[in-house]
């Protein structure tokens, strides 16, 4: 059957009255026909078009597609028939009241009331505090125990809940409920004039402001005819493989904490400041905050810093391969990665798990590599899949990322970088128009999507980090993994919570 | 082993000397504001304007260093005529009310209080909560037990329960949805109990004011005794603040 989705291109603009309506019978077959051959959900949240609900969908293949329907209050549960698109069926429920029937797992994603003040579909009113009518699901047995984790953790990080049921020491299932860290992003994005865009979507997650900064300020482009120039668009790409290299390498210093392997988790504790200070020192903020707007960015890289980073990078990068080689050689540590928290290629695929997670599971999808953006086209980015599946490989994936990054930033700042900043101002968005982006941060894919409305003001603004995607790869992992493991395996992920809450 | 001890010779002694011996942070860094106060005022309005914190009184010329996240725009708008920031990262003041400032702050030390000094002086421990912060505030917190900072050495540590700590240390807008697992970290902190909001979110809602999801800073919930502005602080402006105002 020829596919009913329309092809798109990432980052361009598109008038919403091309956008695919279908009947929702199309859309579901359309859409569960594209996920079934292989295709994976990017988008699929819901709308208000003149009062009434729309669903939207965009999918990717090697290509993206993109289709809508009108909504009814309730709908057969896409699901049953495809898995990917199960927790996107709850966050419509939550956000818009619209009921997916037969949902297997209809469960509150952030515990919030829906916008359009209809009777919530998990029976909650929300003057209980968090999670209101929430089913943890529970192993029943005279030897089964339950641990609970949260929300305040015992380390400096966000809040979440953790619920394991066990036997003994093996961890049957585990169940994770977030919702703690949610700000209301979404709807301040909509409501935000377009001056505090860029500002609003570098705080979605503060270790991710790079991703998500690019991902707004290319939509704003989009919709308002700016085009970066070259020099911009290479800074771009040296911002967003900083932010890479920083947290990939600060992760591979937790994970050899978390095996009580010292030397390397102090020596990649120090080192990852090392890189989040070479974006200090190109923008002034250790996060790359403040960098990327749309039209270009607001600080150039002058042949005196450029000199500077290629020192530094000179100095560090020798060190961090010799870090690497001693984390991933050393036979105790080896022993620990080697096996745990395996998740298989088809879970992971049902899943729609994406980035490192993805990659570590054989699931090659790089988006630098399939929806290049900036100067990514121009860069020969490798494929990175591995087999195992588990700790091992999620770590081998990072590190392999981190010395490809390492040459391709070295490659980038090789001759002199020309542009003309830009600063943040106020842009005139197209009306009736749709435009999604996508970009390979450190966790995997970000995603934007902005529909305006026939003034030119935001109509919806849907956000999609990475984590929303992998969060029940890490509940996979934990399958009849020794709940000591836990930590290590939380750490191979790092997924982030308020990138999931929103 | 050999690899141990290789890669501990390469890696060398990376502890700063700070803060017995000053550090200079790179130019772009953008530290405590001054504000010029014989600016034209068609500059001062149009940075007024176009503030996307809604951080500068153009009446009384004064910046609100809970609300600003330091991004920059008034400095380049005004050319430096109106507001400069500077590479000065002790920035954290213990009065609410000392925030909103021309460029002026408060000796910090001056402002502690007593007992607090001679209660914590020679070991502090910190529960940390993050409450809907955005992780850039909790990495660089984080960072100060690394070795180039080292917390540890002040007789600083962040601890896993509130039962043994001396105080808690929030970051973010404290969400609907986080407000009640806060308040019960606080009310397991014994008392005497120090109280620490770190971050632009924290201390006025950051980014995300006005949203009905978040508070508009921690003070709305909870007693606050130390202040750190950015977005996220820069470890330097943490460390700088609970050094001066614990030691």
């Amino acid at each position: 059957m020829e596919t009913k989705f329309l092809e798109i291109s990432h980052s361009t603009l598109l008038a919403r009255e091309d956008l695919p309506l279908l009947s929702f019978e199309d859309f579901r077959e359309g859409a569960c026909r594209i996920v079934e051959k292989g295709g994976q959900v990017v988008h699929f949240f819901a709308f208000m078009e003149k009062e009434r609900p729309r669903l939207l969908a965009v999918l990717r293949t090697d290509r993206l597609l993109v289709a809508s329907c009108e909504a009814e209050e309730s709908y057969p549960a896409l699901t049953l028939r495809c898995e990917p698109f199960h927790l996107f069926e709850r966050e419509i429920a939550e956000q818009a009241g619209i009921r997916p029937e037969g949902h297997p797992w209809l469960k509150m994603v952030r515990y919030h009331a829906n916008e359009r003040g209809l009777a919530d579909v998990f029976g909650n009113d929300y003057r209980e505090d968090i999670p209101g009518n929430y089913p943890y699901y529970r192993v029943e047995g005279e030897e089964i125990h339950e641990v609970a984790v949260g929300p305040v953790h015992a380390g400096v990080i966000e809040p979440g809940h953790f619920r394991f049921n066990c036997i003994g020491e093996r961890v049957l299932n585990l169940e994770i409920q977030l919702g703690y860290q949610h700000r209301g992003v979404e709807a301040l994005l909509k409501g935000a004039s377009s001056r505090r865009l860029s500002l609003l979507a570098e705080s979605i997650a503060g270790d991710t402001s790079v991703g998500h900064g690019l991902c707004c300020a290319q939509a704003v482009e989009a919709l308002s005819g700016l085009t970066p120039d070259e020099g911009a668009r290479v800074i771009r790409t040296v911002a967003l493989e900083f932010e890479r290299l920083a947290n990939h390498i600060g992760d591979l210093g937790a994970l050899s904490g978390d095996v009580a392997f010292l030397p390397p988790a102090s020596y990649f504790g120090r080192l990852r400041g090392d890189f989040l200070n070479l974006s200090l020192l190109v923008c002034g903020n250790r996060f790359g905050k403040g960098l990327v707007r749309p039209g270009g960015v607001r600080f150039a890289i002058t042949d005196e810093i450029r000199k500077e980073l290629n020192r530094r990078l000179g100095e560090l990068a020798p060190q961090v391969s010799h870090v690497i080689r001693l984390l991933l050689t050393t036979p105790s540590v080896q022993a620990r990665f080697d096996h745990c928290g395996a998740v298989s290629q088809e879970d992971a695929r049902k899943l729609g798990l994406v980035g490192p997670a993805g990659r570590a599971c054989g699931l090659a999808y790089d988006a630098r590599r399939v929806f290049p953006t900036e100067h990514y086209g121009r860069i020969d980015i490798p494929e990175n899949a591995k087999t195992g599946g588990d700790v091992h490989a999620r770590a081998m994936v990072r590190a392999e990322e981190i010395l490809q990054s390492l040459d391709m930033v070295k490659a980038l700042l090789n001759g002199p970088i020309v542009t003309r900043c830009v600063e943040n101002g106020d842009h005139a968005l197209t009306p009736s128009s749709f435009v999604v982006t996508l970009n390979e941060a450190w966790r995997g894919e970000v995603s934007h999507c902005i529909l305006t409305d026939e003034r030119g003001g935001i109509l919806r603004y849907k956000v999609k980090d990475p984590s929303f995607h992998n969060w029940n790869g890490l509940s996979m992992a934990l399958r009849n993994t020794e709940i000591s493991d836990f930590p290590l395996n939380n750490k191979s992920f790092n997924l982030s919570y308020c990138g999931f809450d929103l | 082993m050999l690899k141990i001890l290789k890669n501990r010779m390469e890696q060398g002694y990376r502890t700063s000397p700070y803060p017995k011996e000053g550090i200079t942070l790179p130019e772009r860094y953008r530290g405590r504001p001054e504000v010029n106060a014989k600016a034209p005022s068609h500059l001062v309005k149009r940075c007024v304007e176009s503030c996307p914190q809604q951080a500068i009184d153009g009446k009384n010329l004064r910046i609100d260093m809970g609300r600003c996240v330091f991004c920059g725009d008034c400095e380049r708008i005004s050319e430096g005529k109106f507001v400069t920031f500077t590479r000065d990262f002790g920035i954290s003041v213990a009065e609410k009310a000392h925030l909103l400032t021309d460029g002026g702050l408060p000796e910090l030390a001056a402002h502690s209080k007593k007992h607090f000094k001679k209660l914590f002086g020679r070991s502090l421990q910190l529960r940390q909560v993050s409450a809907a912060g955005c992780n850039a505030c909790e990495a660089d917190l984080n960072v100060l037990a690394t070795p180039f900072f080292d917390l540890a050495r002040f007789g600083i540590n962040f601890v896993a329960s509130p039962r043994h700590a001396d105080g808690i240390v929030v970051t973010g807008p404290v969400s609907r949805n986080m407000r009640t697992a806060l308040l019960q970290t606080f009310e397991a902190v014994p008392s005497p109990r120090v109280v620490i909001a770190v971050g632009s979110c924290a201390l006025s809602g950051g980014p995300f004011r006005g949203s009905p999801e978040v508070s508009e800073g921690l003070d709305s919930i909870l007693p606050v005794d130390l202040f750190i502005p950015g977005c996220p602080p820069h470890p330097l402006t943490n460390l700088h603040a609970l050094l001066n105002y614990f030691k």
